[in-house]
């Protein structure tokens, strides 16, 4: 297709109301017209700018959080003079390495409200990005296994229902005709039903980081790749900049959200956290024919599966356990969620495994995220996550936002405080006392 | 992993259950100035190191000792393995 005939198009299209307005630069016709000239016509996305020596904001970490918090910084709360700081590529960290799973079902104040605003956010996100992050609104779906269970089901449903979340309890009937396929009978953990939110899903993970990326560098935020931060400038107990792979920059505030290694990045602040850093695991098989539509959780051991788009089956389960920056884990706990699987579904011993990787998190003391100020004045820190920090990405990044903007927290994060533990105040879903390992 | 325990030899690690960073061992004094601090940071906070990283093992499906593992977090290369009895002992814990 000519050039006239691709504006001609898209005029049609913006007539139509198909467009914003804004040039659309993927589409089928696109695609189509760049085959025929040998896919030269790309252009990046984003710009490669070299850092300038001062900036008003920066935010260290370009995974998704970190890139969420800029483009809200600028669209949101009018800030200038943003940069993003990131050790090696943008999304080569955790928001690459997760199984893609949005959902806001938490029992616990602190949490739920929060996560309910993110999923929201989430509701939003590719018309306010102008950029297609495939979430698909599919559901999750947790199976009890236990009437004691039931009953704790319940009460989280309706938890989830106050803060204005959706939650539907289904009985086996109802389990069965949407996964016939689960092993109904087994003698231990027999599935009486499950917990089903539908407005759960998931979200194409790589796209969320660019989507974020593209729109905060429209907006002037400078992402700044292959830029390791070695130092913090700190004067007087107050930030001044940083020192970088590519030469210090001054700022006036500088927010760290580089969960996986928190620890090492605040350490340079000479802060310790409480935080420890864990390995979790992931797996997915060849590609399959359509089989579960939505997600799938195993009540009675660690064990979750969805399907992606390509067909591969996208399972987990837990932490190994012990500390780790490997970014891979061990056998024992491979075993441990095969069998999970098999216990829930049979049939997936059937499918063959493509890949499994490991992914670095910030296991806290309670299982819940910190967004808070630091003892440092200008230093804010974001982390924390454990194994639910894809979720948060859009709220994360507002909240942390909204904090580095006004230095007051987001109202949906007043509880994610640094100093809770010391306060008395853990927001701890599980109840499993201050054992990173055990969240 | 593979623990080397000081009396058992080589162990599978799923044998064992992992309690974390050896500085647990020390306790501090609750009757002491500054106990509510000291309690803050033995409780909550860690050094969470990438590199070497002393840490408590329980062998619970072994012979149920305590064991202080000294490993690289960024390689899980298990370097050092002691009784946690002889470590609080050498560091003039139980007289």
């Amino acid at each position: 297709m000519s050039e006239t005939g691709i504006a001609s198009l898209r005029a049609g299209l913006q007539s139509a109301g198909i467009s914003d307005g804004t040039p659309m630069r993927y589409s089928a016709f696109r695609l189509f017209a760049e085959a025929l000239r040998g896919h030269r016509g790309w252009r990046p996305a984003w710009r490669d700018p070299e850092p300038q020596a001062e900036y008003d904001t920066l935010v260290i970490g370009g995974g998704g959080h970190g890139l969420a918090t800029a483009h809200y910084l600028a669209s949101r709360y009018g800030a200038q003079r943003v940069a993003v700081l990131e050790k090696g590529w943008i999304g080569g960290g955790n928001v690459g390495r997760n199984t893609t799973i949005v959902r806001s079902n938490y029992l616990l104040d602190g949490n739920e409200p929060f996560y309910e605003y993110s999923l929201k956010l989430w509701e939003g996100l590719e018309q306010d990005l102008n950029y297609n992050a495939m979430f698909s609104q599919r559901g999750i779906l947790n199976l009890y296994h236990s009437d004691s269970q039931r009953d704790a089901y319940i009460r989280r449903g309706n938890a989830m229902k106050l803060h204005g979340a959706d939650a539907a309890l289904v009985g086996a009937e109802g389990v069965r005709a949407m996964y016939p396929w689960l092993n109904f009978d087994n003698a231990r953990f027999p599935i009486q039903g499950g917990l089903l939110q539908r407005r759960a899903g998931t979200a194409r993970h790589d796209a969320v980081a660019w989507g974020y990326a593209r729109a905060a560098d429209r907006r002037g935020v400078d992402i700044l790749q292959n830029c390791e931060v070695t130092g913090l400038q700190i004067e007087g107990g107050r930030i001044t900049g940083v020192d970088t792979a590519r030469g210090p920059i001054r700022a006036r505030k500088v927010g760290v959200a580089v969960a996986g290694s928190s620890s090492r990045v605040m350490a340079m602040a000479g802060l310790r956290l409480p935080v420890e850093s864990h390995v979790l695991q992931a797996f997915v098989t060849e590609g399959l024919k359509p089989l579960i539509d939505g997600v799938v959780t195993f009540g009675a051991g660690h064990f979750y599966v969805s399907q992606s788009d390509k067909g591969g089956l996208v399972f987990g389960g837990d932490i190994d356990g012990y500390n780790s920056y490997a970014q891979r884990g061990n056998l024992p706990v491979v075993e441990d969620v095969i069998e999970g699987g098999m216990a829930i579904m049979p049939a997936i011993g059937r499918a063959r495994l493509l890949r499994m990787w490991g992914g670095v998190m910030d296991m806290s003391m309670d299982g819940s995220p910190i967004i808070d100020r630091t003892p440092v004045e200008g230093l804010y820190f974001n982390g924390g996550w454990c194994y639910g920090g894809f979720k948060a990405t859009p709220a994360s990044g507002m909240a942390f936002a909204h904090l580095l903007a006004t230095d007051e927290p987001h109202p949906t994060a007043t509880a994610f405080r640094l100093d809770r533990f010391r306060r008395g105040f853990p927001i701890d879903e599980k109840g499993a006392g201050a054992q990173p390992n055990l969240h | 992993m593979i623990i080397h325990h000081p009396l058992l030899g080589p162990r599978d690690a799923q044998e064992f259950t992992v309690l974390g960073d050896a500085s647990l061992i020390d306790r501090p004094d609750g009757m002491a100035e500054g106990a509510p601090d000291a309690f803050d940071s033995y409780l909550h906070l860690r050094d969470n190191p990438a590199g070497t990283h002393r840490e408590l093992w329980y062998h619970e499906a072994g012979d149920r000792s305590w064991l202080v593992v000294t490993r690289d977090t960024r390689t899980h290369e298990v370097m050092q393995v002691e009784l946690a009895r002889d470590v609080a002992l050498a560091a003039g814990r139980g007289r």
